[in-house]
């Protein structure tokens, strides 16, 4: 089980629509279990009201009000729009954005039509490969281009004088970072189309070209308006990559990040926010319209298309995946090596200096530690609660009210950038009022928002994972008179084993990777790695920066790779049912 | 960085988190310790060494460090004024302290053998409001093999450095993030006066390839030649040639901007006794020769040894500009402004 299932799983569980079992003829009576699994549905969606819509409303509440918190109207807007300079962010913004977006989509559509409809060899090696950047967080690929592109770069006569400090190396990075993304969505979309229509575009005599343009295009268009929108989305909201190459260009994420960190100007920081969810929440609505438009595509009497081996087709699709997958990796080695590197460019010798982060700006090899304990509890808790939020709203009966109301709770998260959630958070928990103002500066804080930042994809997970399961099993055990949670542990639980696994391993990578939302949120006792490479970054230390996302990479490849082994054991065990 | 509330951390903890409490997640469970929240602006590489000794002398106070550059750590305290996280500041420009005085944010306090001290290091005010630990001054990092490579004449004094050969090869802090970059600017307006000095820092604009968030950074880059040229400050630049970059340190003819490192207590810390202990320890003769390891001038005198690579102390004190911290701190806000409107946004990718 990979990312791409995850990822893959967006599509169909959104596009299954929401909880649809409501009304089944005779309204049944309500027993003590169906009060259990609504009260616990109701105390989960409290969970995501107080981590999620609460924080969200007054970070909107800030942006209308003055530092003594007066409400003052649209004033803090008239500032901003009035501010040239934060124009040109905007502008900025949607420049690096657009052209990442259409750089990453043709890259990644082409990979995954390789992928999906030729037979060159090592297909499985490429679609690994694609999915690296996954393992990084968003500074590595910066980091790297600096090594290879900046002016002592290895590479930088190829940007013939133009610096990587800017547009040019906003846009590389966020290709790396986006092109796994994109790619998945992709791969899902290309992997269902009609054998049918190519048979019968064949026996027209259509020539490869025209059925390219005539079917595989038109097929793919919904995958592909989503991986847009996915990717522009996570471009115009990531702070990594502009922070750490981004030099004089400002861009809207930044913005945010100088107006609170450097000025601790809050309310302008809010109004940012505001600005820069417009576009997220733009691209989630056309993305939900899309995917619930893209079941109608395929119908039970398709035919699953099997690729014909052709020479030259086969060989032109694996050169150009080998190029992406060299560039792919080869960004991934640069960080590696400058890593190891004592003194670039002077003194290549290879050391393990740059691994002596207690001598650092970032909180040292603490952050580190802090990151594996923050990124363990995320996974650990976020799993129990995301799967458990999913079987109540999947499996409990009636209440259909508030079932649709929690799949929409469980769907929001996707449309918050996570510097706006980060930001919300230091509004609604940071004040001495606030009941929960406790957590505020723990490693609970940390934890739940990367468990709300992450929630929306997990939860789709795991209902799809629980759709697939006959509600017989249920039907069964109640007339045998078995409380639900037996079924749940016994039945369940076992049966969902992969799904489960797979959004644990998503919020653990994700929890190791992620700077926007913990940026705001992490204090003295709580530093975290992801966060340690961009304060190291900031103050110089740019080799035990890249030494940093380092050992994030190979921390979440090795518990990937364990998760690969753990998935094949408990495979054998819990789903010998599967097979015949 | 945010700082946990310890106290009511611990008492709302007990009662409403225990099942996370007892699972593990650090809520803050309590000890004996006083754990103290410090906000510095000191390096990275000298903290540990810092809260080690201290540690040796007072095992039974935790520090907990709150560490950025100067402008952000400055622009932290005045947002949290009306509800202050911090108990003590150790290791921040005085110019930032002496406005957190003017907004009635500090607790004077005289640490014992202040009187040690050199009192061009402290706060004319009894008990003084603020009192120094070290001085920093404004030095260039030259990278001599890219110079050579890009045939750049050295510099010798600040006014070179507008010259159109250095165009985009020099690098400076971003004054609002560092107060290495402020010095330079409020050093450049005392030095040309108001007009001059603006219109050297627009030609001089002209020549930056980047302006970076902090102060170190500018010597790391020339350090690795990414731009030969590097504003930084002297123990920074000292500190990479050390460790083998191909560095000049140059201190420019017309003389250097330079900053005192100073410590305070927060007004309203519920831990006065061990912030106290703290600063009087700062005071110390030992803490003294442990700055005088980084930094050349401190502020006690006579004890300075020079530092690897720098000039000695007496040599480098007769470089430093006459600072008026008193017009620096009056003007930081107007200074940092007018440098934001001319040079924040460099928005246009320069083609």
């Amino acid at each position: 089980m990979t990312q791409a299932t995850i990822d893959a799983t967006i599509a169909r569980g959104a596009a299954q629509g929401v909880a649809r079992r409501g009304g089944r003829g005779v309204k049944p009576k309500l027993g003590r279990d169906d009060w259990i699994m609504r009260s616990a549905m109701v105390l989960i969606a409290a969970f995501l009201v107080v981590a999620l819509v609460l924080p969200l409303y007054t970070m909107l509440s800030k942006s209308v009000q003055d530092k003594a918190g007066e409400f003052i109207g649209l004033t803090n807007y008239a500032q901003y729009f009035g501010t040239p300079a934060l124009f040109a962010s905007i502008y900025n913004s949607l420049f690096v954005a657009v052209i990442s977006t259409v750089v990453t989509i043709s890259l990644a559509f082409f990979y995954a039509y390789a992928l999906t409809r030729s037979c060159m060899p090592g297909r499985s090696l490429f679609r690994g490969i694609a999915l690296i950047p996954i393992l990084a967080p968003s500074l590595l690929p910066g980091i790297s281009l600096v090594y290879l592109f900046g002016n002592q770069g290895m590479l930088k006569e190829l940007l013939f004088g133009h610096s990587i400090y800017g547009p040019i190396g906003i846009v590389m990075a966020s290709v790396f970072f986006t092109f796994p993304h994109a790619l998945m969505i992709l791969v899902t979309a290309l992997s269902i189309s009609d054998a049918r229509l190519y048979e019968a575009a064949t026996a027209l005599r259509a020539s490869r070209m025209r059925i390219f343009f005539t079917v595989t295009l038109p097929a793919a268009k919904y995958g592909l308006i989503s991986a847009a929108f996915v990717v522009f989305t996570l471009v115009i909201t990531d702070f990594g990559v502009p922070k750490v190459i981004g030099g004089q260009y400002d861009v809207l994420a930044t913005d945010i990040y100088k107006q609170v960190i450097g000025q601790q100007n809050f309310e302008m920081g809010a109004v940012v926010s505001v600005v820069l969810l417009i576009p997220a929440v733009i691209a989630f609505i056309v993305d939900r319209i899309i995917q619930r438009r893209q079941v109608a595509q395929l119908s039970a009497r398709a035919v699953p298309l099997e690729p014909k081996p052709s020479r030259r087709f086969d060989a032109t699709m694996l050169a150009f995946c080998a190029v992406v997958g060299f560039l792919i990796v080869g960004i991934l080695g640069v960080a590696m090596f400058a890593s190891l590197i004592t003194y670039w460019p002077y003194d290549l010798s290879l050391s393990f200096r740059n691994y002596r982060f207690d001598l650092m700006d970032g909180g040292g090899w603490e952050s580190y530690w802090n990151s594996i304990e923050m990124a363990s509890w995320a996974a650990l808790i976020g799993t129990a609660v995301i799967f458990c939020g999913a079987y109540f709203v999947e499996k409990g009966r009636g209440f259909a009210a508030g079932r649709v109301l929690f799949q929409l709770l469980a769907i929001l998260p996707l449309a918050v950038p996570g510097l706006v959630l980060g930001l919300a958070y230091i509004f609604f928990f940071n004040k001495p009022t606030n009941p929960f103002n406790f957590l505020y500066g723990t490693m609970a804080i940390l934890v739940i928002s990367t468990i709300v930042h992450f929630y929306t994809v997990s939860h789709l997970t795991a209902v799809t994972a629980l759709k697939q399961m006959d509600p017989e099993f249920e039907a069964v055990s109640a007339s045998l008179k078995a409380p639900f949670y037996k079924t749940f542990w016994r039945v369940t639980v076992p049966v969902c084993m992969p799904a489960i696994l797979d959004i644990s391993i998503y919020l653990f990578v994700n929890a190791m990777t992620t700077v926007s939302a913990v940026v705001f949120l992490y204090s003295a006792d709580t530093t975290l790695a992801s966060v340690a490479v961009l304060n190291m970054d900031d103050a110089g230390d740019i080799a035990p920066a890249a030494a940093m996302a380092m050992m994030i990479v190979y921390t979440s490849a090795a518990v990937r790779l364990v998760h690969a082994l753990a998935t094949r054991g408990l495979a054998r065990r819990t789903q010998a049912w599967r097979r015949r | 960085m945010r700082t946990i509330r310890m106290k009511t951390a611990k008492r709302l903890a007990g009662s409403f988190l225990g099942i996370l409490a007892a699972t593990g997640l650090s809520v803050g469970i309590a000890n004996a310790d006083t754990e103290l929240t410090v906000y510095t602006a000191f390096e990275a590489d000298q903290l540990k060494e810092y809260q080690q000794a201290f540690n040796k002398a007072h095992p039974d106070i935790t520090i907990n460090w709150v560490r950025d550059s100067t402008g952000i750590v400055t622009a932290k305290l005045l947002a949290e004024k009306e509800n202050p996280q911090a108990d003590v500041v150790w290791g921040l420009a005085a110019t930032s302290l002496m406005l957190l005085n003017d907004q009635g944010m500090l607790e004077p306090y005289a640490p014992k053998g202040v009187e040690k001290l050199s009192p061009k290091f402290r706060d004319s005010a009894n008990p003084p409001s603020w009192v120094g630990q070290d001085a920093y001054a404004a030095g260039i990092a030259f990278n001599i093999y890219e110079a050579e490579a890009k045939k750049l004449p050295k510099p010798t004094s600040w006014g070179d450095l507008t010259k159109p050969v250095y165009k985009g090869s020099i690098v400076m802090p971003n004054p609002n993030s560092s107060g290495t970059g402020f010095l330079m600017v409020s050093s450049w307006l005392q030095l040309f006066g108001e007009e001059k000095g603006w219109a050297f820092m627009d030609a001089l604009h002209e020549n930056i390839g980047v302006y970076t968030h902090s102060g170190s950074k500018p010597a790391k880059m020339a350090g690795s030649g990414e731009f030969p040229i590097g504003f930084s400050f002297d123990y920074r630049i000292a500190a990479e040639k050390s460790k083998g970059a191909p560095l000049e340190v140059i201190f420019p003819s017309e003389g250097l901007g330079w900053e005192l490192e100073a410590g305070a207590l927060i007004k309203g810390t519920d831990k006065l006794e061990a912030a106290q202990t703290l600063l009087d320890w700062a005071a110390s003769r030992e803490a003294n020769e442990l700055y005088n390891q980084n930094f050349a001038l401190v502020a006690m005198p006579g004890i300075a040894k020079p530092v690897e690579n720098l000039p000695p102390p007496d040599k480098l004190e007769a470089m430093l500009i006459d600072n008026d911290f008193t017009w620096a701190a009056q003007n930081r806000d107007r200074i940092l402004s007018e440098w934001q409107k001319r040079y924040g946004v460099k928005s246009e990718p320069k083609e």
